[in-house]
């Protein structure tokens, strides 16, 4: 299991995850499924990785609330599975045409990653 | 406005994030819990997962925050909360605070109002005061003026210079008043064309005026000032073209000067023009002062070059009468030595406020070093919490940062009050008005001076918080933590930076008490100099000036003084009365010129200037200036017109060897003068002040052969000073009975510039006194702070070493070898700072060296006495805590544990 997270610096947004952005992308998409509260995120992320990543709740709550002040998500008032209340984040349309943006450049990032990594097995 | 918008929504947002938190941890329990964990074993788990939550909730609110600025204002709101706790503590800071900024702010506004702030004209950058330095001749170019302008000089410069836009010249005057009220003496400045377009202040109604009104033949005109405008006529704007009565002349008023506007740095009532009669003027007659506005971008030394030049040209131009030299002014070797008007207007009062400032800095260093102490002391008790706070992961900057927070927002209170403290203490300042002080309606609490105070709150702030934030930043928390635990006394290291600051204090402390006493030998100095008068508090002076107008034959002057002078002595009480050109320090000097004495030859073949005065018989008498040999004049000596002078001690020295040996000789003006006998020689008398040498005078009689015209013509002085003698000087009743006096001889004779000698003796001695007086408040205050901070130093050492005490007394110590510990601490802590300081004052005392009289910079009395002084006081200061220290029981101490 790697960590996608390194512990955020509070003062240096520029390293709060491993490359810009991967966090919102992947809570954005996840979001993009349907709206979830906090907790089911993590477990999500968890599940849909097959265990390979974990979100950090560090991270994940600035995260959430500076994609909320963005204007990408929206929060609501609801409850959780247990009937418990709770807030669910759902993406708004300017979240999902972020969201398209982002996972263009990031597939774009892979691709050049991958053939990187592929020159130097050589 | 939507940041306003989120500012308010932003505690739904900071509810929101909590209660996921909540529902993230519960959930998380719960599944730990179907893994079969205790409900309490999952819940710690699940928190511990999760990691630090106050952090984590913290970290997702400030998304919505302006981090920075709002931590700082958490920070000020806990600085506030923690003074509002200890109102003492605070109470003694910012009192501490608000003398030393508002004393700052006080002296900076008269600083900023008298040396700082261009002159109240428009262009004031622009103007010269024509000044030219004549060494060659005597007394008549003096330190404070300079030579003076002839109106000779003014015709040639004015009409032929290359540098001014314009120049003029004007002399100060008297006038009386008549018509309107009560006759009245006004102030009146004499003005040549070209002034009041060299000031270029518009008038607030009315005309300047014109080259129409300096014709001696054409119509006679008169502006007035905005007060006497006021005064006299309400205001009324009708009063342009109306017709005064000045000194029995019938004058149009053509116009009002506005509010505040000064020639120069005179007040003034009237503007009379000067109307010079161009056949009339000789060479010589330099009683002018010369103002002129430089072209744009015109150098002062082109335009020096420029009249230098015309030196030349004006003695080709004018004479001083057939059988004269003209080229006679080259041996005074005139050159002219133009400066800006502003430095004119300040004179030499720039090097005292320099050094008052100077004081009431350090009296503010003192300020801050006394604060720091008290913050140390403070930030002292609150040790153990930031140590705390640094175990837990405080940032060093952080710590300090809230440390200095605290300490500027004390520095900022502090200056608020400060501003009050500065107000008040300008009144006062201005009520008590230093006659000397120039521009003295000019100092205000202005912008400039509110950007000083608030410059000096933070950066007083920042200093003396840094000391504690340095000291407290440093913190290591494993070493602090343990050390307040039973450890016998406080380290060394934590006593260090509050005795390096008393030390720091008591050597700034000795700097001010050393100048201020020096300044107050000075005073004692000048106060046991022998002016050359005597009892000066029952000598009444007044000036009564009699103008062509009112009575033109110069022998009815004489007359009419004489009749004055015999009702004055009439008057019950009054021992003696006498007058004169001029009486001493009142910096009139009514002649200069030429003497011979009889058989003795000069050096390129004319002799020195000496100053003139003209006296009354009875005048020496009535000012207490003993008659050293020979005797007095009498009115025959007078009406008789006999060629009898009277002179100083020391010119009869410098003449003839001794007082006894000058009567009978001779002496004259000019090698075609007649021979004047010398009758008396009188006591030399100071006439430019008490720091000044007394100069050579010759008394002429008050009637007299006029020296200056061809054929013989009897002149007699019109203006002259009264000195009257008696014990009821300067009472109102005395004064009124002094009028009567004068009215019964002429009703029309105004009195003015009515003082006792000793007025006039006391304003002369002002500038010392102005000097002594700032530098003793400032000793002062730097004593007492400087022995509050010994106090303070000591006694809490005895409040930290109480259980050392307890133990030393239980040991068997004796109670007095326990007190000389603690006052041989703060003796040495003085001892230290007295050898700083010393060194410091030696060297700083001569910068003060012009502002001393008949004293050395380093009087050894003054640097024997004031470390005695300071020693014995910080003694007392340290037996206080160490009596107590004495006094403690040692069951008491070690119990308290």
């Amino acid at each position: 299991m790697s960590n996608l997270e390194c512990v955020p610096m509070a003062n240096n947004p520029e390293h709060r995850d491993l490359f810009p952005g991967a966090l919102e992308v992947m809570i954005l998409q996840s979001l993009r499924l349907k709206p979830m509260h906090g907790y089911a995120l993590v477990k999500h992320i968890k599940q849909v990785s097959d265990d390979l990543l974990q979100v950090e709740e560090g991270s994940l709550y600035p995260a959430l609330q500076r994609m909320l002040k963005e204007g990408w998500l929206e929060a609501e008032t609801g409850t959780s599975a247990k009937g418990r209340p709770t807030r669910i984040y759902r993406l708004t349309d300017a979240g999902i045409r972020h969201l398209e943006k982002e996972v263009i450049s990031v597939e774009k990032m892979f691709a050049g990653i991958t053939r990187v990594l592929a020159v130097a097995k050589v | 406005m939507e940041w306003l918008a989120q500012f308010f929504s932003r505690r739904r947002r900071y509810e929101d994030i909590s209660i996921s938190v909540q529902e993230h941890i519960e959930e998380r329990t719960e599944e730990l819990m179907a893994d079969g964990m205790s409900r309490k074993q999952a819940g710690q788990m699940a928190r511990r997962e999760f990691g630090n939550v106050t952090l984590l909730e913290e970290r997702s609110r400030e998304v919505w925050q302006w981090p920075a600025f709002e931590s700082v204002l958490a920070d000020l709101k806990f600085a506030f909360r923690r003074l509002g706790k200890s109102p003492g503590f605070a109470a003694t800071v910012l009192l501490t605070l608000a003398i030393g900024i508002g004393a700052n702010t006080t002296v900076f506004s008269v600083v900023n109002g008298v040396l700082l702030k261009p002159l109240p004209y428009p262009d004031s950058g622009q103007l010269v005061s024509l000044w030219f330095n004549a060494p060659g001749a005597g007394g008549l170019a003096n330190f404070s003026s300079g030579l003076q302008l002839s109106a000779s000089m003014y015709f040639t410069f004015s009409e032929q210079n290359r540098s001014f836009l314009s120049m003029g010249i004007w002399t100060p005057s008297n006038a009386s008043v008549t018509g309107v009220a009560e006759p009245e003496q006004v102030r009146t400045e004499m003005l040549s064309d070209g002034v009041l377009q060299t000031l270029d202040v518009p008038p607030a109604a009315g005309r300047w005026f014109a080259q129409a009104d300096q014709d001696p033949h054409g119509g006679k005109t008169v502006m007035l000032s905005y007060g006497y405008w006021q005064r006299r006529f309400g205001g009324d704007r009708k009063v342009i073209g109306r017709a005064i009565q000045v000194d029995a002349q019938s004058r149009e008023i053509v116009g009002v000067m506005p509010r505040g506007f000064r020639l120069v740095d005179r007040d003034f009532d009237l503007l009379v023009p000067l109307a010079l009669e161009r056949a009339n003027q000789k060479l010589a007659g330099f009683g002018y002062y010369g103002i002129a506005r430089l072209k744009p971008g015109m150098p002062l030394a082109q335009a020096d070059a420029d009249i230098a030049r015309l030196i030349a040209v004006w003695m080709d131009s004018w004479s001083n009468g057939p059988g004269t030299n003209p080229h006679y002014y080259e041996t005074w070797r005139i050159t002219p030595a133009f400066r800006s008007l502003k430095q004119l207007v300040i004179g030499s009062i720039g090097g005292v406020l320099w050094v008052v400032m100077a004081t009431v800095g350090l009296v503010m260093l003192i300020v801050c070093t006394n604060v720091a102490n008290l913050l140390l002391v403070r930030a002292e008790s609150r040790h153990q919490e930031l140590s705390i706070r640094a175990a837990l992961g405080a940032g060093r900057m952080r710590i300090a940062r809230e440390l200095l927070i605290e300490s500027v927002s004390l520095g900022l209170l502090g200056g608020v009050i400060a501003v009050g403290v500065a107000f008040a203490g300008l009144r006062l300042l201005v009520a008590s008005g230093p006659a000397d002080l120039p521009r003295l309606s000019e100092i205000s609490l202005d912008a400039r001076s509110l950007g000083f105070t608030l410059a000096l709150s933070v950066l007083s702030g920042l200093l003396f918080g840094s000391i504690s934030a340095l000291r407290y930043a440093r913190t290591q928390g494993s070493a602090t933590l343990g050390s307040t635990t039973r450890t016998a006394s406080e380290g060394r290291a934590r006593q260090r930076s509050r005795n390096v600051l008393v030390t720091a204090q008591v050597s700034m402390a000795l700097i001010l008490l050393v100048s201020a006493v020096l300044m107050i030998r000075t005073f004692a100095a000048l106060r046991n100099v022998e002016p050359g008068f005597a009892d000066p508090q029952h000598v009444q002076t007044m000036h009564i000036w009699i103008p062509d107008l009112l009575i033109s034959d110069p022998q009815t002057v004489t007359h009419v003084q004489n009749n004055i002078t015999d009702k004055l002595a009439a008057i019950p009480g009054v021992t003696s009365v006498g007058f004169a050109g001029a009486v001493p320090m009142e910096n009139v000097d009514p002649n200069w010129d030429e003497i011979r004495v009889e058989g003795k030859s000069y050096e390129g073949g004319e002799p020195p200037l000496r100053l003139f005065n003209f006296v009354s018989p009875a005048y020496f008498n009535a000012m207490g200036t003993r008659l050293v040999a020979g005797r007095d004049f009498t009115w025959t000596d007078n009406y008789d017109l006999r060629p009898r002078v009277i002179v100083s001690e020391n010119f009869a020295r410098e003449s003839w060897g001794s007082a006894s040996a000058a009567v009978g000789e001779r002496l004259r003006q000019f090698s075609n003068s007649p021979w004047q006998e010398v009758i008396g020689v009188v006591e030399d008398v100071r006439v430019h002040g008490v720091d000044e040498k007394a100069p050579a005078i010759i008394y002429w009689p008050a009637m007299l052969h006029d020296p200056y015209t061809a054929k013989p013509t009897i002149d007699a002085p019109r203006f002259v000073t009264f000195a009257i003698r008696s014990n009821r000087a300067g009472t109102e009743s005395f004064l009124k009975r002094v009028q009567q006096a004068v009215w019964s001889v002429n009703a029309s004779l105004p009195l003015a510039s009515v003082n006792t000698m000793q007025e006039i003796y006391s304003q002369s001695l002002e500038r010392t006194s102005f000097t002594l007086v700032m530098l003793a408040i400032a000793g002062a205050m730097a004593l007492a702070l400087s022995l509050i901070g010994v106090y303070g130093v000591i006694s809490y050492a005895v409040s930290q070493r109480t259980r050392e005490i307890g133990i030393r007394l239980a040991l068997g110590a004796q109670k007095g070898v326990l007190r000389w510990m603690f006052v041989r601490s703060a003796l040495v802590l003085t001892g230290i700072g007295v050898v700083i300081g010393l060194g410091a004052a030696a060297a700083l005392m001569s910068l003060m060296k012009t502002l001393l009289f008949g004293i050395s910079p380093l009087d050894p009395l003054t640097f024997l006495a004031v470390p005695l002084m300071l020693a014995i006081a910080a003694a007392l200061a340290s037996y206080l805590p160490a009596r107590r220290a004495a006094r403690i029981d040692p069951v008491e101490a070690l119990r308290a544990e």
